[in-house]
């Protein structure tokens, strides 16, 4: 078997979900060549070039695939990985768009959003945000898969020594082009890696008052997140929801502040090892699922909560 | 130009579902469906594109059971023209689906396909980009905002990080996310007049695509449940439970 893992990165460097998606390589087992796409993107090849278990790190550097367009990558990996037993990527926005492309060009299924390996054609994901977990057997030759890296423990950054090959393989389909983008520019860990993470919703009611959560999260070193009401009324940007259709987390302590807990909600954070929820309503469902509870209201518990966490840490 | 939505029915997204007891999926049995949220969205997109004088007809199609003509309907409901309902009986997968689809573009040659970017049952997020790949048409996936300019669609996309806009040749795929809008309810005189509008009945094989599973389910289970934990009574008990407990600060 021969594992191609797509790596995801922003042309400067690795995103740790390749780590994640490199594990489940390992899982199924066999050879795990990973391919960078991008523009200048040497140094993430160098990075791939280093991830543990990795054997050849394939590059193709091209302007076609700087801005990772859906087009030009979907047919960029069916060439490339035509010759594979199973193409991976992480479900980041980026493996989501290109992938089903992949897999159409291929005539095969796409298996999304696995969180667990059973066997080389058989793997495991959640469906009906997460309120039920599906063992699936695909049948197709090739094996187009993408993966929730919350779901598989990253492989080590350092110690491997890959090679590295250039690919001279340039697709440009041209049926899309790059406008612009607006990113939102932050030091704050990313959410989707960070150990601990506090997230507001409604309860929240303004985007000012999301500042008392960066106080608290700049105490701990989190990751900020939000509900798809705190995004809706537009107190903070889309991509700090979290959620069934935004992102999926797992931390170490996911800490929610004025959420109310829906099914969609805790389909993306109900993996976290510790969740603390405060809420002023002592029936909300969220506390179903919290390890730590705490009836109060927010605009007084977070202040005191920066207050009593600068006394411990 | 001419739009085509293409509509799901699943489980409503109140609903609350439950594995059945033998594994092999989740209780549907007098459950109550709907439009995938999703769907919604981009019909609603394409009656506003209508309503703004770039689309004049839309046509909406959905696959699945005989059922699914109630989500056609309320499509038509809500503004569009007329429906196209593939008749598939047993599991039709996303690359099926985007297959049908395919022949569908094929014979109507819309300007503009939109679906939802994921259904809120298998949560794929596969067809819009296979249907694109398919067809080989550029895709706009979890829009936030479309612009059709002459030959072109600039789409904004959500994506990791913020916000990503791309211009599209047309005809191009579109699949909606949450905000592209907020979606309208059908008024009753609308309800009533969509009865009236026409709805074309096919099968897989009228389209010349054999249904062929690929993807078998082994069995579906319940999530290992969190159980409740404890109610703190302060925050310097939870800072204390957090430290010396939980260890996680
Ligand atoms: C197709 C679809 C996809 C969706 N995807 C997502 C998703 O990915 N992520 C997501 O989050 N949601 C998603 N939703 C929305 C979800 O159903 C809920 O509407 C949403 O999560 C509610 O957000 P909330 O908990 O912030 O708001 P609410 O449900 O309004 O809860 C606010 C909470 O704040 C508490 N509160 C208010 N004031 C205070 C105060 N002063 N102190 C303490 N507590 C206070 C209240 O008691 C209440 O519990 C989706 C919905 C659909 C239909
Ligand atoms: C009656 C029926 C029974 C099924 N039973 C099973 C089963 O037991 N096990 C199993 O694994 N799978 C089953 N499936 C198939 C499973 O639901 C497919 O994966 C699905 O049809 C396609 O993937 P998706 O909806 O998750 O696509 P996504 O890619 O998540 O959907 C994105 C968008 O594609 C469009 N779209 C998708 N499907 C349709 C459709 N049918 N009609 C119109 N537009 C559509 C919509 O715009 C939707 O928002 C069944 C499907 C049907 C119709």
């Amino acid at each position: 078997m021969s594992i191609l893992v797509i790596a995801e990165h922003d042309n400067s460097s690795l995103k740790q979900a390749t780590l994640s998606v490199v594990a489940a390589a390992k899982a199924i087992g066999g050879d795990i060549d990973v391919l960078v796409a991008g523009e200048n993107c040497g140094a993430v090849a160098e990075a791939a070039a280093k991830a543990e278990g990795v054997a050849k790190v394939l590059v193709a550097d091209n302007a076609a695939y700087g801005h990772f367009l859906g087009e030009n990558l979907g047919e960029l990996v069916a060439e490339v990985g035509k010759g594979y037993s199973h193409i991976l990527s992480s479900a980041g926005t980026t493996g989501k768009d290109f992938m089903p492309r992949v897999a159409a060009l291929l005539d095969v299924a796409q298996v999304s959003d696995i969180i667990r390996v059973e066997s080389e054609d058989t793997f495991v994901r959640p469906i009906y945000a997460g309120n039920a977990i599906a063992t699936v057997k695909t049948s197709d030759s090739i094996k187009v898969v993408t993966v929730r890296p919350t779901g598989f423990d990253p492989v080590a950054a350092e110690g491997g020594s890959a090679s590295v090959e250039q690919l001279d393989v340039v697709k440009d389909a041209g049926l899309s082009s790059f406008v612009g983008e607006q990113k939102a520019e932050s030091d704050r860990p990313d959410l989707a890696s960070a150990g601990i993470v506090i997230s507001g919703g409604r309860g929240m009611q303004n985007g000012d008052n999301f500042k008392m959560l960066e106080q608290v999260a700049d105490l701990l070193g989190a990751g900020i997140g939000a509900s798809r009401a705190a995004v809706d009324a537009g107190f903070v940007p889309n991509d700090m929801q979290v959620g069934q259709t935004g992102k999926i987390v797992a931390p170490q302590l996911y800490i929610a502040v004025g959420i109310s807990g829906a099914i969609q909600h805790l389909a993306g954070m109900s993996d976290s090892k510790v969740i603390v929820a405060i809420n002023k309503d002592e029936e909300a469902p969220i506390f179903q699922v919290a390890d730590y509870g705490l009836v109060a209201d927010l605009f007084e518990a977070v202040p005191q909560l920066e207050e009593e966490l600068k006394k411990v840490l | 130009m001419k739009v085509l939505v293409a509509v799901k029915r699943v489980i409503d997204y109140n609903v609350k579902v439950r594995v059945k007891p033998d594994n092999t999926g989740v209780d549907l049995a007098n459950v109550k469906m709907a439009m995938n949220p999703f769907c919604e969205i981009a019909v609603e997109e394409a009656v506003r594109l209508k309503e703004k004088g770039i689309a004049n007809e839309i046509v909406v199609v959905s696959i699945g059971p005989k059922a699914c003509q109630e989500q056609i309907r309320t499509a038509l409901a809500l503004g569009a023209d007329r429906g196209i309902h593939i008749e598939a009986d047993g599991d039709v997968q996303s690359l099926d689906a985007a297959k049908l689809l395919k022949a569908v573009v094929e014979k109507e040659e819309p300007k503009l396909v939109i679906l939802g970017k994921q259904s809120i049952d298998s949560d794929n997020n596969q067809t819009g980009q296979m249907l694109a790949a398919l067809t080989g048409m550029g895709q706009g996936t979890f829009a936030s905002e479309v612009v059709v300019d002459g030959e072109k669609v600039n789409v904004t996309r959500e994506v990791d990080g913020g916000l990503m806009t791309l211009s599209l040749n047309l005809p191009a795929v579109v699949t909606t996310d949450l905000r592209l809008n907020e979606p309208r309810y059908a008024s009753l005189p609308n309800i009533m007049k969509a009865k009236k509008k026409p709805l074309d009945t096919m099968s897989p094989a009228d389209l010349g695509v054999e249904i062929a599973s690929r993807l078998t389910t082994l069995k579906v289970e319940a999530p290992a449940g969190r159980s409740a934990g404890v109610k703190v009574a302060d925050v310097a008990e939870l800072v204390d439970k957090l430290k010396n407990e939980a260890k996680v600060i």
